[in-house]
């Protein structure tokens, strides 16, 4: 079974992001650049899925800039077998994202797509949902465990309060949640041998999908800070503010 | 035009991120639907009837929406919502995994976690973990939203008085089932709707010493979180953390104990409304965004506090 992986280049997860003066957008000039967390949990699934046998072959996709690739090496460094980067310097909603991928699923013909729950950036934790009602497949969203059993597949699922699990017939699609797996990372013999690794460069035009705007980013503004609070001396002082003047206990 | 909302229920009562949302839908133009899909579910549907502010209830009651599989509810919304103007749900998991699902089926984007409306086709939400917010204008003619239950008040759930209609409509897809659940059985509430977070960090040293945290956490009636370097630590299971990318969270009070403030742990707790940090630490940034900040080793003022207490 093939199994595909997707993965998004975002902003790294320590960096503090930066909102430009002119409230148009975050600036992301000269800031570290990786790859979205939720995503090396779906390779690391993808990967595990390969050593047990299970999967065949791990087909690993992204889109955006060129510079996209080296979240492409990084997946297949971690084991992944060959690459896909469709690219465009183009604003890519979610619904486009799903769109191109239901073209890349369409050609790829893959048993299971992994896919994060959520990017760190535009957090939108859509993007899976959306891929499985345009390809018309089974979601398994927020995934904390996977099972392949011959033609289906059941996925545990963190929801509100609990787990739950449902059965999915393949192919389906999962989206990973913190709790999946923990990643692994490369090593250096294994980034060497992914600069060897194939890796195909598609364009949106190429695979026949229009890039429409769906929204319009109007501005975009620093949450509202918050005030500068008090040093206490004592327990004693901390229960009391908290009692009589904050009035939360 | 008007307003359809996806109820969150488990076939006999209404969940309460469901009221956030009559809220959010009373701040746009239009009547309001609430839909109740489920099995067995008219004791749902009547707790919706009463909800101020709905003036019909539409139900769907067919064994293949019983634990409303998305496969199955996103092809009822997809068709149903045609003739609606804004189709809403709370962001809970659920909301999460069936409005992204509804949305593509219409062709439209969705936005998702709404802080605040501006108008009836321009939303707050928040991005970057909430270290930026965006305004957004949909260009679309149907706006499928799902809203941040804490960015509004919990509509009156008695008093009204809507119309329940029956749907029709069944869809069943035939490609996922239910298997099975297990809730956490917890006397403590749960992280993301608790009023009062006691969060450990690194400075906890092990897994052993949350006990301290959850001693006084039951004093409080709190859910008991952590930080990411705790649960890298495996001091606790990651679906205790708070952060990025973790759980985000905006209770009354939030007690950071031993948590030094990487800003992927403040991206999920920053919306508290008042923020208590114990550490040993001074120069913590966790104090930057304090409101009462305890310089003191934890493991002799977390056990004065829950004496005191």
């Amino acid at each position: 079974m093939k199994v595909l992986v997707t993965v998004k280049r975002v902003i790294d997860y320590n960096v503090k992001v930066r909102v430009k003066s002119d409230g148009s957008d975050v600036d992301l000039n000269n800031v570290k650049m990786a790859m979205n967390p939720f995503c090396e949990i779906a390779v690391e699934e993808a990967v595990r899925l390969k050593e047990a046998g299970v999967a065949s072959e791990i087909v690993v996709v992204s889109l955006g800039p060129q510079a996209a690739q080296e979240q492409i090496r990084t997946a297949l460094a971690l084991g992944a077998d060959r690459g896909i980067l469709i690219q465009s310097d183009a604003n890519l909603e979610s619904l486009t994202v799903a769109k191109l991928l239901a073209k890349v699923v369409a050609e790829e013909q893959p048993g299971l797509v992994i896919m994060g729950k959520q990017a760190i950036d535009s957090d939108n934790n859509q993007t899976g949902q959306m891929l499985a009602a345009l390809t018309q497949m089974p979601q398994g969203t927020f995934a904390s465990e996977v099972k392949v059993d011959g033609d289906k597949v059941q996925v545990t699922r963190e929801v509100d309060g609990g787990l739950q699990t449902v059965e999915l017939a393949m192919p389906a699609i999962v989206t990973t949640d913190l709790r999946l797996n923990e990643p692994r990372y490369a090593s250096l013999p294994n980034i060497m041998k992914a600069k060897r690794k194939p890796l195909d460069t598609k364009t949106p035009e190429e695979l026949g999908v229009e890039i429409k705007a769906h929204t319009q980013l109007l501005k975009v503004a620093p949450p509202a800070a918050r005030q500068a609070g008090i040093k206490v001396a004592s327990v004693e002082e901390l229960v009391d503010k908290l009692k009589n003047e904050a009035k939360v206990i | 035009m008007a307003i359809l909302i996806i109820a969150e229920h488990d076939n006999q009562s209404l969940k309460g991120a469901t009221l956030n949302a009559v809220t959010a839908a009373t701040q746009l133009s239009g009547d309001i639907h609430l839909l109740v899909a489920g099995g067995d579910c008219q004791a749902a549907a009547d707790q919706a009837a009463a909800v101020a502010g709905v003036t019909k209830v539409l139900l769907a009651d067919n064994a293949a929406y019983e634990h409303q599989l998305a496969e199955n509810v996103s092809l009822l919304v997809a068709e149903l919502g045609a003739d609606y103007s804004h189709i809403i749900a709370p962001s809970t998991t659920g909301g999460k995994n069936l409005m992204p699902r509804v949305a593509a089926l219409l062709d439209v984007v969705q936005l998702s976690d709404v802080m605040a409306i501006e108008s009836d086709d321009t939303f707050a939400r928040p991005i970057y973990a909430g270290n930026a917010i965006a305004t957004v204008k949909s260009l679309d003619a149907i706006k499928v939203i799902t809203i941040r239950t804490t960015g509004f008040d919990a509509a009156v759930s008695e008093g009204g008085s809507a119309t329940i209609e029956t749907v029709a409509a069944v869809h069943d897809a035939g490609i996922s089932s239910f298997i099975g659940e297990t809730m956490a059985k917890s006397d403590r509430p749960e992280l993301t709707a608790a009023k009062v977070i006691v969060s450990g960090g690194r400075g906890m040293g092990n897994g052993e010493n949350f006990a301290l945290l959850e001693s006084l956490a039951d004093k409080l009636g709190a859910a008991v979180g952590a930080s990411r370097a705790a649960v890298d630590a495996g001091f606790v299971p990651n679906d205790m953390q708070v952060g990025q990318t973790g759980k985000i969270v905006a209770p009354d009070l939030y007690i950071a104990v031993g948590i030094s403030g990487a800003i992927q742990h403040l991206a999920g707790m920053k919306d508290s409304k008042v923020i208590v940090a114990i550490n040993k630490d001074e120069e913590a940034p966790i104090f930057s965004v304090a409101d009462y900040g305890l310089v003191a080793d934890l493991f002799d003022a977390v056990p004065e506090l829950d004496a005191k207490l």
